[in-house]
């Protein structure tokens, strides 16, 4: 019964990587493209988090965590060089 | 031009603690669980890619006064002399040891040499990551 379940709301989060995946061809602006690859990043997370309910282990809970600090973190730097141009800066009060 | 980036900052004075616990926790699991020196070096230097992302470069060189070139050298000096400090026994090189201690607050813990040679694998890797990153970011 969980099983089905399982396979069931993978194939749902697979569809909505599908349709997020259709923003990041189609998106009009830069911004739509860094939103819909952030939520990527959290579905992603929801798939490892299924599949290792489906493999039934737990060696895969530290790839939740690194996954969604990875997004976060490319998400910043996109949004930062979208805003500035730069993504490091040498001195920001100069 | 002068932005206000108050909420990425406040956001980074938490997030980077955690990171920085989390690649801890990684890199002392690693002998029983998935992770080790590789993936923690690479959280660390994530945590002090993030503060370098929030502030900059002077201020992260102020926070953290750190030559990442010598921690590379560090790095490699710790796992070589792990590796020879097997000719002192007489053993075959890259023999590592363990044991069993009582700790005073830890209880029986096992020692092992081979944390010794991630050591250096973990100093390496943040060494590396953040000279690049520097690097690259510093040329105008």
């Amino acid at each position: 019964m969980l099983e089905i379940i399982l396979r069931i709301s993978l194939l749902c989060i697979s569809l909505a990587m599908l349709g997020l995946l259709y923003r990041v061809v189609k998106g009009p602006s830069a911004a739509d493209r860094v939103i819909a690859l952030d939520a990527m990043g959290i579905n992603l997370i929801a798939i490892v988090a299924l599949i290792s309910i489906l493999l039934d282990t737990s060696a895969f809970l530290e790839v939740i965590l690194l996954v969604g600090i990875l997004a976060f973190i490319g998400t910043v730097a996109f949004s930062k060089f979208l805003e500035k141009g730069e993504i490091i800066e040498h001195d920001r009060n100069r | 031009m002068k932005t206000n980036d108050l909420i990425l900052q406040t956001v980074t004075k938490v997030c980077a603690f955690v990171i920085i616990l989390f690649s801890i926790s990684i890199f002392l699991g690693g002998h029983y669980s998935p992770g080790g020196g590789f993936v923690g070096g690479l959280m660390t230097s994530c945590a002090i890619v993030l503060l370098l992302l929030a502030y900059d470069l002077k201020t992260v060189a102020a926070l953290l006064p750190i030559d990442y070139k010598i921690m590379i050298a560090c790095g490699l000096l710790i796992s070589a002399s792990t590796v020879a400090g097997s000719w002192l026994f007489h053993a075959p090189l890259m023999t590592h040891a363990y044991s069993y201690f009582n700790l005073p607050i830890l209880g029986k813990t096992s020692l092992h040499t081979a944390v010794l040679f991630d050591l250096g694998v973990y100093l390496v890797v943040i060494g590396v990551t953040m000279t690049i990153i520097q690097t690259i970011g510093e040329s105008e």
